[in-house]
């Protein structure tokens, strides 16, 4: 199956949805990190996103968990998601082709009472050749690459994470039975997302389910945005081909090039993609005011609009941001050296009873919590 | 009461119609005015530019020369005792369908004359429009929908060229492009002081200012009256370069180099001798009673590189303080022209599609020259953004917007901004009689006749053009707020707002947008 470049508006049977239609979804969400790098079991997040049942339908759940891989942890670590058998040796072929594969394995999965049909799921700790990337891409930029590619071109494989030290387990059913599908007890990490999902429209395909990850950035995300169509026109100028038509996926791209290809600051991209109004920016003192315009008239197509609440992981740390007027429930809760994220309270008191602090941050307002350096 | 009417005497009795009327003399309208409510005030007789309506003292009768009207409403609206109305001329000839009026009129106009038929205003043929075959999206369950008068609703539109990126901000090499505000993305189309009235183009400076966006001087240059609104002109270098001087460049928000005019792409102007007052020759900078002649083609302009040689020459005049916009009109190649005149240097460009007005063109032009501009919008926007070069420069639309409703949907195709002319004559007065060419406008819009300015005073101009830009602009955010947007950006080139009802694959595929209820 080929993808028609010709116009990406009208992509091939590629797009996931049957039907052909853009993903929006409502969702539950919640996220933690431990700023002093204490792993945690993934039964935790389990137990937390198992509060938020009712903000799903069963048709999607996810988790991202960070500092799971300590062993590999300089390695990118691909998982992939396969639901045709010969795009196994497809896939490999270009791994092999392009990358150094230190160590492969299948992402251990049991069907369950509630998971009887799925793909397959493999893992592969990868390296990027000096020779392979030359001097014209960093390595990561080489990743993308070929993890783009992968999604792109190949039938019934796809890339659901690619980060170093990181990965993303996700799947059609609940949060909680996804995380019985792949025993998430196994896995230990310092900062975890979970997502809990409504779609409205995409019907059950495994690789819709959040989080949506490249690199090491991972989103787990509520909202429907609206701004979607110009959004996606402005990402793919600048050769992030969107296959799967969700929201997410843009959202990522989009972080992903503010950050990583135009130098922007976290808290920059997230005033970007949530930009103050105009009336604030003219109450600015004169630089800031100035450079806020500059970021709003330079990076218009790629602001956000429309509900939308999400958790952006990645490895030195966790983002949350709401949309600017904030449409969708987003609170922050302290305890000690944990931040935890969470689109209702109660399940943040689910696994933690005793907060030192709980609050919702502004419309717009990005939470940016990093790790703390790591000890030598 | 004695009333002496020139002309009058004459026209009593049986006309007997000279060879050449035998033909065009056919009236189009019929002045039919209800005898028992006329009080013989003479308003009508007063008011009608166009000789149609005089007055005979001796019988006491107001009658009317038909053939003459235009259907410019003047003297139906200004009534006191709304005795007149104004009708079709009877059955017309033999029903059809090929040989219309505009035809065979035209036809027996050039058999007397051996002229070319002018018109004024935009091209009214049967055209399809794509914009009436477009819906716009509206939020349900799951993105809720923002009202504008409880939630903030955001027009503001910067116009000129973008940063690729910002990481340079901050550093002392850090060089900023000048870009223009828009507080609502629409602006007043060129329209010059000679093809309109000074007094509405005051209106319009003034409605500018205070409605923080721009009006364009079209070619006519800036008269002085106009230097306050100085910060909120766009000023035009066509190829006539009236009344271009550095002082003139400077004195604007930016600079705007006209290559053609989607009423008459291709073709140059002509403003007559007799339309040469004082007041047009001191601003157009050309003596007084001479033809204003602007020649097809600029003739420093005879390729793109020359484009990019007046564009530079004119950044160089301002300093590069000034945007530089070129202007097109709609035609088959606009996206690589288009592309081509961004590369050359333009801030902004202007595209202009085939329903633009003009104050005066052939009507043969007019009515077959051009693309729709919704399709070259749609292609401009989708080249530029493929060559990723769309950051490099704002799009202005214009041409046939009529609607708040073709903003939104001009804007989900791309435009940065939208330009409106006859719809900003529309908020003067204007009744799309089409006979701006003849400098006679009821209406005090398109004449600079002392007695017929007077009927537009400065003040109203500006107000029904700040009314109507308010009101456009309160839907517009009524729109944005119901598709869950609170800023104008987010609707720019979000095409997915937008949906097709009666288009072809192909028609979708050149607008970009699918067909609605996929």
């Amino acid at each position: 199956m080929s993808i028609s470049k010709e116009n990406s508006l009208f992509p091939d049977p590629r797009v996931r949805s049957p039907y052909n239609e853009r993903d929006s979804a409502a969702c539950g969400l919640i996220g933690f990190i431990n700023k002093d790098r204490q792993r945690v079991s993934g039964e935790v997040i389990r137990k937390a996103i198992t509060n938020q049942h009712d903000r799903g339908n069963g048709l999607g759940g996810g988790f991202a968990g960070y500092g799971i891989y300590p062993q590999f942890k300089d390695l990118y670590a691909l998982h992939l998601m396969y639901d045709k058998d010969n795009a196994i040796s497809e896939v490999e072929d270009i791994l092999r082709k392009n990358l150094s594969v230190v160590h492969q394995e299948i992402i251990p999965h049991k069907a369950t009472k509630a998971i009887h049909s799925h793909p397959f799921f493999k893992r592969y700790f990868v390296d990027v050749p000096l020779a392979a990337h030359g001097d014209r891409h960093t390595p990561d930029d080489y990743m993308v690459k070929i993890v783009l590619g992968i999604n792109e071109k190949i039938d019934g494989a796809f890339v659901i994470s690619s980060g170093k030290n990181m990965g993303a387990f996700k799947g059609v059913g609940f949060p909680e039975e996804i995380a019985d599908f792949f025993g998430l007890e196994q896995y230990e990490g310092y900062i975890w997302t979970a997502h809990n999902r409504f779609p409205t429209n995409t019907p059950g395909w495994w690789g819709g389910a959040h989080p949506f990850s490249i690199l090491d950035w991972s989103i787990v995300h509520n909202g429907e945005i609206s701004s979607y169509g110009i959004n996606f026109r402005f990402i793919d100028t600048h050769g992030y081909p969107c296959t799967m038509m969700t929201d997410t996926e843009v959202v990522t791209y989009i972080m992903d090039f503010l950050v990583r290809k135009h130098k922007l600051s976290f808290v920059d991209a997230c005033s970007v993609m949530a930009p103050p109004f105009w009336k604030d920016i003219d109450a600015m003192p004169e630089e800031k005011r100035h450079k806020f315009r500059l970021l709003r008239a330079t990076y218009g197509s790629a602001s956000l609009n429309g509900p939308f609440a999400f958790l952006f992981g990645f490895n030195g740390g966790l983002i949350a941001l709401n949309d600017r007027v904030k449409l969708r429930p987003l609170v922050v809760g302290r305890k000690g050296k944990t931040v935890y994220i969470a689109s209702e309270e109660a399940s943040i008191r689910e696994i933690c009873p005793g907060l030192d602090s709980i609050h919702a941050p502004h419309a717009g307002q990005p939470t940016i919590e990093y790790l703390d350096e790591e000890k030598k | 009461m004695y009333y002496e009417e020139p002309g009058a005497r004459e026209s009593l009795g049986l006309r007997t119609p000279k060879h050449e009327d035998l033909f065009h003399s056919h009236p189009e309208y019929k002045v039919e005015r209800d005898d028992a409510k006329c009080i013989r005030c003479l308003c009508c007789v007063r008011q009608c530019p166009y000789e149609t309506t005089f007055y005979d003292p001796m019988r006491n009768v107001v009658y009317d020369v038909h053939s003459n009207c235009v259907n410019c409403k003047r003297c139906e609206v200004m009534c006191p005792t709304q005795a007149i109305e104004i009708k079709k001329w009877g059955c017309g000839f033999r029903e059809n369908h090929h040989w219309k009026f505009r035809d065979y009129g035209a036809a027996y106009k050039q058999s007397d004359t051996g002229a070319v038929v002018l018109t004024g205003l935009g091209n009214d043929n049967p055209y399809m429009s794509y914009f009436d075959r477009m819906v716009l999206d509206a939020s349900q369950v799951t993105n809720p929908s923002i009202d504008p008068l409880r939630e903030p609703m955001e027009l503001r539109t910067y116009i000129g060229r973008k940063m690729e990126n910002l990481e340079d901000f901050g550093k002392e090499s850090f060089q900023e492009y000048p870009n223009i505000l828009a507080e609502v993305p629409i602006a007043f189309a060129p329209m010059s002081f000679g093809a309109i009235s000074l007094n509405f183009q005051k209106g319009m400076a003034a409605a500018a200012q205070e409605l923080g966006t721009f009006f364009n001087t079209g070619e006519g240059g800036l008269h002085e009256d106009l230097l306050p609104y100085k910060d909120n002109a766009i000023v035009q270098v066509a190829s006539g370069r009236f009344g271009v001087s550095k002082r003139y460049l400077m004195n604007s928000a930016a600079c705007e180099i006209k290559i053609g005019q989607g009423a008459k792409p291709g073709i140059g102007g002509h403003l007559p001798g007799e339309k040469v007052t004082a007041e047009i020759s001191k601003t157009r900078m050309i003596p007084e009673g001479s033809d204003a002649i602007s020649p097809a083609p600029q003739h420093d302009i005879y390729s793109i590189e020359d484009l990019r040689l007046l564009i530079y020459a004119i950044k160089e005049a301002t300093e590069y303080t000034r945007p530089v916009s070129v202007k097109i009109a709609a035609v088959h190649n606009v996206a690589a022209i288009a592309s081509g005149i961004v590369r050359a240097g333009a801030d902004i460009i202007v595209v202009d599609g085939f329903r633009g007005g003009t104050g005066a063109a052939p009507k043969i032009i007019r009515d077959h020259v051009g693309i729709p501009l919704e399709v070259a919008l749609a292609a401009v926007d989708e080249r530029l953004r493929r060559e990723k070069i769309r950051h490099m420069a704002s799009i202005i639309a214009t041409g046939g917007i009529r609607s708040s409703a073709d903003v939104v949907k001009a804007i989900a195709l791309g435009a940065d901004v939208v330009y409106i002319g006859t719809a900003a004559m529309l908020s003067a007065g204007c009744t799309l009689c089409q006979q701006c060419h003849r400098g006679k406008c009821a209406w005090g819009i398109t004449t600079n006749r002392p007695d017929l300015l007077a009927r537009l005073p400065v003040e109203m101009a500006k107000e029904r053009a700040i009314n109507l830009v308010k009101g456009w602009s309160r839907e517009v955010k009524e729109m944005l707020g119901l598709m869950g947007l609170n800023s104008i950006e987010s609707l720019r080139g979000n095409r997915l707002k937008l949906r097709g009802v009666g288009l072809t694959k192909l028609e979708l595929e050149t607008l970009g947008i699918r067909q609605a209820g996929v």
